[in-house]
């Protein structure tokens, strides 16, 4: 493989503590290494900003539902669908694109790596043959397990042992990587279509609660010592006065500790937490949450979040919240997907306009900025747009700029139809900070490698770890005051290496680089109880039989797989 | 000594049932018998064995009759027929798998292809109606598990989908629904008294071609506004008394297939019983489910959509963007205008399901069809491909009616060096290459 050394760009590295001081990055053999030899290939960052390749943790980019909502919005097609000259293949899609433009478009802003943030564990097959298919990035899926029937039989026992044992083997069968939760107990409710709308309501027939759901998955998570911790989308997602829900599922983490050898500290991340952050009574009464929610979420150490920001875009809402989307087609009268999943979860899609002229949206978009502005620990906050559902990621290089220019949000902010409602309802024209580019380093990779466990490879650029390296045309001593030069640098690197090899030249597709698919092993003691139980559900219940239920090894040929042993 | 294969995946209709149990031979070449499936489907593993199968692919002659050829030649043809035609219909897809769908997509993504499959002619009104009022649904052991009311409503898969009552929807018994079809109320509305009318409680016989009235006034009983004496030959009576038990229902579904979607009114019927099952979502769960017919189509359906953004009919013709319109680029309308150049035919059996029409414009186009039998479009074709076949000589993923993949099995090996869809589609991949860096054809 060939060398590289990159010369005189401005670093930003939370790893090492670099903040933005002229280093030369050497890289050979995939790897960023101390130094290489006299013939490696000089790439001229001077500058230009360097960054380790960012890092994706809540999107929903591969899977039954993903497709669902591509498939039944030929409409989402009518923007940007074309082949771009080179080597690429046709692209599609605006909110939801396919598999190619994902992977090129996340590559074209710097990202190597993404996790699809829900998986039916029935629906695995068609989870990774899309993962297959997506170039460029390095990608895994998370497994749901906040309605499956296993799990509710078990922890209504606290049977936290039997509960890893099930993990382990779903991970396995599924090639997944972490537990993932979705309205605990909610989803199983919309089988009947009901709903669980706080933490303390029981589930119909399993007579459990979402805190005990909640409660059993983060010990068995940290039971099996898992890279990632437990994973959730709580309940009551999007409604107004939900910011007390929101809390009170945080409060169950309290005094529980990460136990693994990854150097992950939290044992529960909560995602796209902006919907999660409301005030009010009413949609007319509505107000942010996101002061409350984010000094509980500073004080807690053992937590991360991701905020789940809205962008004013039209866009298509996908979620394992079967109950949430129903609601939400009755207030918008969309086109509504539903898919109720045997024993294991449902998921739901419909289309969203978020109109900047309607004063709750134009809200939500505030709440979503204001969460990262009251971090005060950006290694526990990540920025996402809980792709596709609060906008698509290709507008993350406008979330950046809107948080790293306060200029540049408060011209969005006064010019709101109804600025005035807006800014009544929210904190944001009282918030002066602009987030660093360090600051976006620890957002966008150091922080969110630490949490999926995989900060010995990702979210830096240490000699020892990937070679994936994104190049941006920023130079710190001239930061961009204009909002739209940050958002241009941030949709086009300079430069992007994947393990060491350069996929994207000034924004251009170069290689499709040599993609991976994550997944965690687990090895647990042999478990005759749980064997049995899986064997019993499959003969009685599943509609197709244990053997066909696994994902085969041609579906993921590039497999990078985590072992954790369980057993000591 | 004679082995059995089990956990099989049954390679005909969209069912896929997954219990299937085949003997095989010693040597691993002849099947020996079949276990728990249909009669169609045994019949599918049979056809393995049959007398004359053609294990060659065979080119059409100047007197009408065929040669055997090598695969190289009948590759060399095919991709220089690719490469020629500015515009090629490449329908089908239903019987093979997806990981040979995704060659062809790379295929005609270069040589400007229109790909196209079964729901063209099939379910493709569903489709429509789908992108225009998208679908509650579910998986089949959410039926078998709570379901309490079913509905086959211009659908009978006692003859299309054999064991689907007895494996899902009417027969079985699952955790909330212990009684089986005791504890079942089935309803089938349908213009004629089928066999699966004969499996439910109450049969409903609509006239012809009232289907979407019918649905209205279900819909209408549902809102409790007053009705017209009889619709489509249902009294009123009748369409309150049904629509009142559906509203008890704890989970209930409606089934739905060519009575519907081929019927007067099409994506509409499809469109309104979808916003029927909407309504009846406010009173308690319903969901409904399209009984998808040929195999794989429904996967067909899912790697275009996350490849290309659409379920069927995807015109890749202008080699940098993939349309999608119906009617325009749909392949019975392309044929019947004359408007592609060649046909390429793979998995499926046009000759036998298009109009005429369409099929004798396809006639006097270069074709080529790449399927493991004779059949009705081998005989109109200038090149017959015979192929393994796809879950009995070889794997690959299929994806089930309610969109479950499943990776099917291989339980024989394929005739003495007979290629599988996949290496086949990867050579004809590798010659379109060499002769478009070459400039053409």
């Amino acid at each position: 493989m060939s060398e590289y050394i990159i010369k005189n760009g401005h670093v930003f590295d939370p790893v090492q503590g670099i903040k933005g001081d002229k280093k030369d990055i050497a890289v050979k053999d995939g790897k960023i290494v101390e130094s290489v030899g006299s013939g490696a290939k000089v790439i001229d960052a001077s500058g230009k900003t360097v960054m380790a390749g960012a890092l994706e943790i809540h999107a929903h980019v591969a899977g039954p539902k993903v497709n669902a909502g591509r498939w039944y919005r030929p409409e989402d097609k009518h923007f940007d669908s074309h082949k771009k000259p080179g080597i690429t293949r046709i692209e599609g899609g605006k909110s939801i694109p396919t598999v190619f433009k994902t992977g090129y478009e996340y590559a074209r802003m710097g990202f190597t790596f993404a996790m699809e943030a829900a998986m039916p564990p029935l629906y695995a097959r068609h989870v990774h043959e899309e993962i297959h298919d997506t170039p460029i990035i390095d990608e895994a899926a998370l497994p749901v397990f906040g309605n499956n029937w296993f799990i509710l039989e078990y922890l209504k026992n606290q049977e936290i042992e039997n509960t890893a044992a099930y993990i382990a083997w779903v991970l396995r069968q599924t090639k997944g990587y972490g537990v993932k939760v979705v309205n605990p107990g909610g989803t199983e409710a919309w089988a009947w279509g009901l709903n669980c709308l706080t933490i303390h309501d029981p589930v119909p027939y399993f007579e459990i609660t979402p805190a005990e759901i909640v409660t059993g998955l983060m010990a068995a998570n940290e039971y099996l010592g898992l890279p990632h911790s437990m994973h959730i989308h709580q309940n009551d997602l999007g409604n107004p006065g939900n910011y007390k829900t929101t809390i009170d599922t945080l409060k169950l983490a309290e005094g529980v500790k990460p136990k693994n050898n990854f150097g992950r500290e939290q044992v529960m991340h909560s995602t796209h937490i902006q919907f999660h952050s409301y005030k009010g009574t009413n949609w007319g009464d509505f107000e942010s949450g996101a002061k409350e929610v984010m000094e509980y979420v500073n004080r807690q150490k053992n937590l991360t979040i991701d905020t789940g920001n809205v962008t004013l875009d039209e866009t298509t809402t996908m979620t394992a919240d079967g109950p949430f989307e129903h609601h939400l087609h009755g207030l918008n009268h969309l086109k509504w997907i539903n898919v109720d999943v045997e024993l294991e979860t449902a998921a739901g899609v419909v289309p969203f306009i978020y109109d900047p002229d309607n004063a709750v949206f134009a809200s939500q978009w505030a709440v979503g900025l204001e969460i990262p502005l009251y971090a005060k620990d950006p290694m526990r906050c990540f920025i996402t747009t809980d792709h596709p559902n609060a906008g698509p990621f290709t507008r993350y290089p406008r979330v950046y700029a809107w948080l790293m220019s306060q200029k540049y949000r408060n011209e969005r902010l006064n010019t709101f139809k109804k600025a005035d409602k807006v800014i009544g309802a929210t904190n944001l024209s009282g918030l002066d900070r602009e987030i660093t580019l360090y600051e976006l380093a620890q957002m966008t990779r150091a922080g969110p490698a630490r949490a999926l466990g995989l900060m010995k490879d990702y979210g830096g650029l240490k000699p020892g770890m990937n070679a994936d390296i994104a190049i941006y045309n920023i130079n710190p001593d001239k930061f961009p005051s204009d909002g739209l030069a940050i958002e241009k640098a941030f949709a086009n690197v300079a430069c992007l290496f994947k393990d060491g090899k350069i996929c994207v030249q000034e924004g251009k597709i170069a290689d499709m680089g040599h993609k991976k698919t994550f997944w965690v092993d687990a090895k647990v003691k042999e478990n005759k109880q749980v064997a049995h139980d899986i064997k019993e559900k499959f003969l009685r219940y599943y509609s197709i039989n244990e053997n066909n239920y696994s994902v085969p090894e041609s579906y993921a040929p590039h497999q990078h797989i985590i072992s954790v042993d369980a057993t000591q | 000594m004679p082995k059995d294969v089990t956990d099989v995946i049954c390679p005909f209709c969209g069912t896929l049932c997954d219990d299937l149990i085949v003997t095989v031979s010693d040597d691993n070449k002849t099947i020996l018998g079949v276990k728990n499936a249909c009669a169609i489907g045994a019949e599918k593993f049979n056809h393995q064995r049959l007398p004359g199968r053609v294990t060659r692919p065979r080119m059409r002659q100047a007197d009408g009759t065929f040669k055997e050829v090598s695969y190289d030649e009948a590759i060399d043809w095919t991709a220089k027929m690719l490469v020629k035609s500015r515009k090629t219909l490449m329908y089908g897809w239903a019987s093979t798998s997806c990981q040979a769908m995704s060659i062809g997509h790379e295929i005609a993504e270069k040589v400007g292809g229109i790909v196209d499959n079964c729901a063209t002619v099939c379910h493709g009104s569903s489709l429509i109606a789908i992108e225009d009022v998208g679908v509650p649904s579910c998986t089949l052991g959410e039926v078998k598990n709570r379901a309490d009311r079913v509905i086959f409503w211009g659908c009978n898969p006692a003859h299309a989908h054999p064991r689907h009552m007895s494996r899902y929807s009417i027969f079985p018994r699952g955790f909330f629904t212990v009684k089986g079809h005791k504890g079942r109320k089935i309803y089938c509305v349908d213009c004629r008294y089928t066999d699966t009318a004969k499996c439910a409680d109450e049969f409903i016989q609509v006239q012809q071609g009232y289907d979407y009235e019918l649905l209205n006034a279900f819909r209408t009983a549902a809102r409790g506004e007053a009705l017209p004496d009889t619709v489509g030959g249902v009294p009123k009576e009748k369409i309150i008394e049904i629509v009142e038990d559906l509203k008890q229902a704890r989970f209930g579904i409606i089934f739905f297939g060519m009575g519907l979607t081929h019927s007067m009114g099409r994506n509409h019927n499809i469109d309104i019983a979808i916003n029927l099952t909407r309504d009846m979502n406010d009173f308690t769960k319903f969901a409904i489910m399209a009984m998808r017919g040929h195999w794989n189509v429904t996967g067909s359906g899912q790697v275009l959509g996350w490849q290309y953004g659409f379920p069927y009919a995807v015109d890749l013709s202008r080699r940098d963007q993939a349309r999608h319109q119906t009617g325009e680029t749909t392949s019975v309308d392309l044929l019947n205008r004359s408007e592609v150049e060649a046909c390429f035919y793979i998995a499926t059996d046009p000759g036998a399901h298009f109009p005429v029409d369409a099929m004798i414009s396809s006639s006097r186009k270069p074709t080529v069809t790449i399927d493991p039998h004779i059949q009705c479009t081998t005989e109109i074709s200038d090149l017959h491909i015979p192929v393994a076949m796809v879950g009995v000589e070889t794997g690959g993923c299929a994806y089930r009616m309610d969109n479950v993949p499943i990776e099917t099995r291989k339980v024989v090996e394929p005739p003495e060096g007979m290629l599988t869809d996949e290496q086949l589609l990867t050579r004809i991949n590798h010659r379109v290459d060499e002769l478009l860096a070459k400039g053409g054809a």
